[in-house]
């Protein structure tokens, strides 16, 4: 398959890799995905004033996967709680010319986004 | 001194390969200048075209053993596949409805034997074991009264696992000598030797461009002595002894009959210097990547064959850092239907260790220069990816990656 030349540029310089330890109290980790349907994300997000200063993946997956969640992160940063949960993964699919067949990976990216949140809100709720 | 790499690297030979020069050399004459219809039996241009078919029918047959009137050109394996199951179960139906085949075999035979099942054949499909190899036991527990045919395949296209035709064959013939056993021969072919009397075959399978000739031609070898009989699933002319109808494509049928004899010629000592470059892959990838592991068994294997999964690292976005070398992956995301090799599942390989699975496949082209490209491609891709990966990160934290409730999707 013939990747769009956005996914050749996030998959080979993605876009903020790495870990945020996960216990601190202004971090939202969302890990969504299987190893056995072949695609794992880790998006985290660091959040002060309900507003996402700054984001880390770490994806396990092909080319559309790791592409859709660099650009996931670059997106939801600087974004309000609200704001980042409203992205849909369509805005992902359109931005890297996905083919039908990798539609997948977006909606995993927007799932990766959503989770975080969630997490970080129900620390936030204790 | 080492030679100059020119890049991409083709490292794909099961998926098919290039036509050697010499293959080509003897075909171009038969494009123009002896371009007759072997059917043609009233004129020069048909007897030299007919002329030029024998010598070629001779040339396969010798690969494996057989003899030259045995040979039924068709357009390539898949066609001989379908003709060898179709053809034994339409003609041979009054005397049974039971086939035994087994779960790795390349889909040909696979969806071929499907068909006759709506048909009201009873298929039956042995599980390899782990290792990817099936038992001449496995195989005579399955066979009953009313089996006719057996057909497994010598050499696997993914794992490139070689089973023990003789043995397989010597144990169905004795629990019943009318039982026919066809076999798939298309990646062994060429690669390691073929006896259809020691290995008690009935009908192969094989394919010029699996060994250097060209695409579009194959033949199924059907024995005569004692008489083996298939319906034709293509009717026309009468060609081929009315076994496949359709003039027959005398440039291709040259250069598949050319390529037979180069590879016979140069069989052993293509096999140690292939299994050399392999066995070097193999040990540069696993000395240098830990959590690698090797596919199918390494004793009973085709020399030019390497399938391996690297562990937490997914196969197409491998394959998409390895852009300058032509390999291939097991991965889901390779294929149009997002299901992971059947051949690895049927193996028990887990559906993750699939994902991560890469094919390397050396051939008559490749050099030790090429090899150690890959090796140091491959290596330096596994662990980028790695370092991107979530399931390495949890790995390397003693996480157990099972030990977690991952949601399919």
């Amino acid at each position: 398959m013939a990747y769009s030349e956005k996914v050749i540029e996030h998959y080979e310089n993605p876009h903020n890799v790495g870990t945020f330890d996960k216990t601190e109290d202004d971090v939202g980790t969302g890990l969504v995905g299987a190893p056995a349907c072949g695609d794992v994300m880790r998006l985290q997000i660091k959040v002060q004033d309900g507003v996402i200063t700054d984001a880390r993946f770490k994806t396990f997956g092909c080319g559309s996967a790791i592409a859709s969640s660099s650009l996931a992160t670059e997106m939801i940063k600087g974004l309000t709680l609200e704001q980042a949960e409203k992205i849909k993964n369509t805005q992902l699919v359109e931005e890297l010319n996905l083919p039908p067949v990798k539609i997948h990976c977006s909606v995993l990216a927007e799932d990766a986004i959503k989770a975080a949140i969630e997490d970080y809100r129900k620390k936030h709720a204790r | 001194m080492s030679l100059p790499i020119s890049l991409p690297i083709f490292m794909d030979n099961h998926s098919t390969t290039p036509v050697d020069p010499r293959v080509l050399e003897t075909m171009i004459p038969y494009f123009t200048t002896h371009f007759g219809n072997a059917a043609s039996r009233n004129h020069s241009f048909g007897w030299t075209a007919e002329a030029a078919v024998e010598h070629a029918r001779a040339q396969v047959a010798a690969l494996i053993g057989g003899d030259a009137k045995e040979i039924v050109f068709t357009s390539g394996a898949t066609e001989a596949d379908n003709l060898a199951i179709k053809g034994v179960a339409s003609f041979y139906r009054k005397q049974g409805n039971h086939i035994i085949t087994v779960e790795t075999e390349h889909k040909a035979i696979l969806d071929a034997c499907k068909r006759l099942q709506r048909e009201g054949f009873e298929i039956t499909l042995l599980a390899p074991a782990k290792d990817g190899i099936v038992t001449p036991e496995q195989v005579v527990a399955a066979m009953t009264d009313k089996t006719i045919l057996v057909s497994i395949m010598h050499a696997n296209n993914e794992i490139g696992v070689v089973q023990d035709l003789a043995a397989i064959g010597a144990a169905i013939k004795a629990r019943n000598p009318k039982c026919l056993f066809h076999s798939d021969a298309v990646q062994a072919a060429g690669k390691v030797p073929i006896d259809v009397e020691a290995m008690k075959l009935d009908l192969v399978s094989l394919t010029a461009h699996k060994m250097y000739g060209p695409k579009g031609v194959g033949c199924l070898w059907v024995r005569r002595k004692p008489r083996v009989r298939i319906d034709p699933i293509i009717d026309g002319g009468g060609h081929e002894r009315g076994m496949r109808s359709g003039t027959l494509p005398v440039p291709l049928i040259v250069g598949f009959g050319k390529a037979a004899e180069v590879a016979k010629a140069d069989l052993a000592e293509e096999a140690v210097r292939l299994r050399r470059l392999r066995d070097r892959l193999h040990a540069g990838l696993s000395k240098r990547l830990p959590e690698t592991y090797v596919n199918g068994t390494m004793e009973h294997r085709l020399p030019g064959n390497l399938n391996i999964s690297f562990a937490f690292v997914e196969g197409e976005s491998l394959l998409m850092a390895l852009k300058d070398v032509a390999v291939s992956s097991g991965s889901a995301c390779t294929s149009a239907s997002l299901e992971p090799s059947y051949v690895l599942r049927a193996l028990g390989v887990g559906d993750e260790l699939a994902h991560s699975s890469i094919r390397f496949g050396i051939g008559r082209f490749n050099t030790e220069e090429e090899v150690d490209y890959v090796i140091e491609l491959a290596v330096k891709s596994v662990e980028r990816l790695r370092e991107l990966s979530p399931l390495w990160e949890m790995h390397l934290d003693g996480i157990d990656i099972n030990s977690i409730q991952w949601a399919a999707h």
